[in-house]
């Protein structure tokens, strides 16, 4: 597979170097056979081992994107084709398709339920555990040469909430008043007042359980992954010999400790609004004429206490993708990351700052408007370590020895899009700006640039690349080559349109524009974006097909470190069992980003320096 | 935890023990659930429309009674480590007892709460300490379990001091110290805003 251009004489034998200077934790001589995976039961379904929970969350992650992927393109059909008959949606929509003169029509309410449900789904379900589970499961033991998790069994757990939050929203889905449709954000009174809208009753109580569920998730993996990472390191793993992925996940889990429980009092909030008859988030409020009874509360700061969480959140999304790019672009550019330090202290500057920004979503909310500035200079300030990471990610590629493939692509992908989508959020973080912005499709825009199409990107890019590691075999890469590029081009002809439509002030959240004279010439534009999502959709069905014939058919690994990538998952064994190596941990001998040092083309982590020689990266 | 956890030490080279780390961690998490939740407090305040009130004396006598448990619990490890079976038997009971005073103590004052005509939908500023507290309440009911296991323990397995033992009462003991120190805290800021 490797197609090397230096060639590769390694003085010594990984194993014999594991075996010689390695750590011998005496894991082996406990355990005769492995009573954690014995049966069928232990292995595939209530495994403890993390490789196995990392395949759990990717798989249920899938299901979901794809779930939540088929949901934008009915809204997408009704937007671009409003005057069109869904007709043939009836079958899988029943009662949602309103029929009237042998017209069929997707229901307003249930517009509003998909594209609060695409926003759940896609933010938490498959970019958070999709995405940061998967990844840090796998990776954090294997890269930090660890056997397992601090806690296997809260990681376990950790699985099985988030699998239990996904079974409560599914079934919101099948509610005869629909699932709750006040948006991802669940602005209160649409998600306190039940009669405020069909989601706000039943929908909104399961919408508010399944995210509850989903935040014990977080937080038994984030305290898992940030246990693992500060006191499992194998000898020799100082923190400064981590790889970035690692970084980046522990970082993550970090934030994530810290805003999620902030997300949890909001809701026990609205939970005390809706059930036992407080006035946290509600004000006075006439429905139907009738004053409720209700007075006081504050809906601003539910907003508040959501983007308190929302924003970090983001950067929960991005970060994890950030780390993979940065170990994919080294590795298959054969180049060590350009400014290795300063890529761990912009994420570390990255993730303060997230904490501190979070009103640029508010600025429209009647936030004062002084107040307002601090929260303009300090996300422009998120720029800075954002450009910087850029800037190393570009150097790192500028004259390696870049092998296209399916992960590369998808990394260089990632770059490009997380430009685009950064430029136009220093649009956004201008206050003055915003007011004509706000709400438009272009932050619809920017943020699935930025986020949404970019951690796409970097799951992707991880996902080819490490796949070898996860089912020892690989993926097809020409199918890869066609769903890179058909998502690069299809992902830009979907939302940069947008950009436009949203600078002419045509706002996000609408169930269709023809009634309005202004927006009447985009009409076609719109219909372009809703062709764009369906064809793009079609290379999203190539990749799941090419992911599930590569776990039974794919080409075959034949040896352990197919990419020649230094980092200590490779030095694992191809199906690497329950405890991940055979025998002694290895130890850590150098950084993790030597490559084409010495004129060799990688130089293995485990291997010691030679006399004199000084570790990178300091 | 399990086997599959212990098995993984093996692996610690650290000073601190992967459970005690991960308990610090949690306990972070739920330091920054509170300070959502007083910090709501202070900027729904400020809006105005807010009920004033006295807090009632009996979340004083609680605040005490709380205190003296955390006291008695901490007292009960020392005598623990250092081999004194019977005092650590007594001091940790009575750290439960403690326990479960406060939380009847915590009832008196809802209680008290009510008789001044603050219901828990009067006013947000009633609302708020109803919530808090009743979360609070939550995460004693927590403690309250982990000293229950430690008194069984003390009880019914023959008296000898461990590591395994003692990282296990050390783990209880930060949590207790935790949500203790916590309520303390959340008088001292209900006193201070009222
Ligand atoms: C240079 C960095 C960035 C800046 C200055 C920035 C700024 C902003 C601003 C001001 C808004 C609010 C716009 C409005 O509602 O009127 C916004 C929305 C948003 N941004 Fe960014 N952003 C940046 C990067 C990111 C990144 C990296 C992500 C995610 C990975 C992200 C995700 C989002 C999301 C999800 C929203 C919309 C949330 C919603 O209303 O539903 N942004 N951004
Ligand atoms: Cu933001």
């Amino acid at each position: 597979m490797a197609t090397s251009t230096l060639s590769n004489q390694a003085t010594y034998d990984e194993d014999v170097l594991i075996q010689e200077l390695g750590y011998d934790d005496h894991f082996h001589e406990h355990h005769h056979g492995d009573k954690f995976q014995s049966n069928f039961i232990t292995t595939y379904i209530f495994s403890q081992d993390h490789k196995m929970i990392a395949k759990q969350f990717l798989i249920t992650g899938m299901f979901w994107a794809i779930i939540g992927s088929l949901m934008s393109l009915v809204f997408r059909l009704q937007l671009g084709f409003p005057e069109e008959s869904l007709l043939w949606l009836k079958p899988f929509l029943g009662k949602w398709i309103v029929v009237s003169n042998g017209i069929g029509s997707l229901s307003q309410e249930f517009y509003y339920a998909l594209v609060t449900m695409h926003g759940t789904i896609l933010v938490f379900f498959v970019l958070t555990a999709g995405l940061s589970g998967t990844f840090s499961n796998l990776l954090i033991p294997l890269q930090v040469g660890a056997r397992d998790m601090a806690s296997p069994m809260l990681n376990m757990f950790s699985y099985w909430f988030f699998f239990l939050a996904g079974v409560v929203m599914f079934l919101s889905l099948f509610l005869s008043t629909g699932p709750f449709s006040g948006g991802w954000t669940a602005y209160p009174p649409l998600s306190i007042l039940p009669q405020a809208s069909s989601g706000s009753g039943a929908g909104m109580t399961l919408w508010a359980l399944s995210l509850v569920l989903f935040v014990v998730s977080v937080l038994l993996g984030g305290i898992n992954y940030i246990t693992t990472v500060l006191n499992l390191r194998t000898k020799g793993m100082t923190m400064w010999r981590l790889p970035l992925t690692i970084w980046a996940f522990f970082v993550t889990a970090i934030i994530g400790l810290l805003s999620f429980p902030v997300l949890v009092s909001a809701f026990l909030l609205v939970i005390f609004d809706r059930s036992f008859g407080t006035s946290f988030f509600l004000s006075e409020i006439f429905i139907g004429g009738q004053a409720l009874e209700n007075v006081g509360g504050s809906p601003v700061l539910y907003q508040h206490l959501f983007w308190f969480l929302g924003h970090p959140e983001v950067y929960i999304i991005i970060l994890p993708a950030m780390g993979l790019v940065s170990e994919v672009l080294a590795v298959q550019s054969r180049k060590p990351i350009f400014g290795y330090k300063a890529m761990v202290f912009s994420i570390l500057a990255i993730a303060f700052l997230s904490f501190i920004v979070w009103a640029h979503h508010m600025f429209m909310s009647g936030v004062n408007p002084f107040i307002s500035n601090f929260f303009v200079i300090f996300t422009l300030i998120i720029a800075v370590p954002s450009a910087v990471k850029v800037f190393n990610w570009i150097s790192t590629l500028y004259k390696g020895n870049i092998r296209f493939n399916g992960a590369s692509l998808f990394a260089i992908g990632f770059v490009s899009m997380f430009i685009s989508g950064g430029l136009t959020g220093i649009f956004l973080g201008n206050s003055a700006i915003d007011i004509q912005l706000h709400d438009t499709y272009f932050v619809v825009a920017h943020f699935h640039i930025v986020m949404g199409v970019a951690a796409f990107f970097g799951m992707f890019a991880g996902i080819y690349h490490w796949f070898p590691k996860m089912y020892s075999r690989f993926m097809n890469e020409t199918m890869a080559k066609i769903h890179f590029w058909g998502t690069m081009i299809g992902a830009y002809a979907i939302f940069w349109p947008m950009h436009y439509t949203g600078m002419a002030g045509v706002p996000r959240r609408y169930y269709a524009f023809d009634t309005f004279e202004t927006f009447r010439h985009f009409a076609e534009l719109n219909q372009f974006i809703t062709v764009a999502a369906i064809i793009t959709f079609f290379f999203q069905v190539l990749f799941v097909v090419n992911f599930f014939y590569s776990i039974w058919y794919g080409k075959k690994m034949t040896t352990k470190n197919p990419w020649g990538a230094t980092t200590l998952e490779w030095t694992t064994p191809i199906h690497a069992g329950h405890g991940n190596w055979e025998g002694n941990i290895p130890a850590v001998q150098r950084w993790p980003y030597d490559y084409g040092k010495h004129g060799r083309e990688f130089i293995s982590q485990v291997e010691p320096m030679a006399e004199g020689e000084r570790d990178g990266g300091h | 935890m399990n086997a599959p956890a212990t098995r993984v030490e093996y692996n610690r080279r650290n000073k601190i023990p992967a459970a005690k780390f991960a308990l610090w961690v949690a306990c972070a998490s739920i330091t920054m659930m509170f300070a959502a939740l007083t910090s709501s407090y202070i900027v729904r305040r400020a809006a105005g429309n807010w009920l004033e009130f006295p807090l009632p004396k009996v979340f004083l006598i609680s605040t005490i009674d709380i205190v003296l448990s955390s006291v008695a619990l901490h007292l009960a490890y020392r005598a623990f480590k250092n081999g004194r079976e019977q005092a650590y038997k007594i001091l940790l009971s009575v750290a439960l007892i403690l326990g479960f005073a406060f939380l009847l103590l915590q009832y008196q004052g809802w209680m008290a709460l009510q008789n001044m005509g603050v219901m828990m939908t009067t006013n947000p500023s009633g609302s708020f300490v109803y919530v808090i507290s009743g979360v609070h309440a939550a995460h004693i009911l927590g403690g309250i379990a982990a000293i229950l296991v430690a008194v069984l323990h003390a009880f019914v397995l023959p008296f000898r001091v461990t590591e395994q033992r003692k990282l296990r009462f050390e783990l209880t003991l930060t949590y207790w110290h935790f949500v203790d120190f916590l309520w303390v805290y959340l008088f001292f800021f209900f006193i201070t805003q009222s």
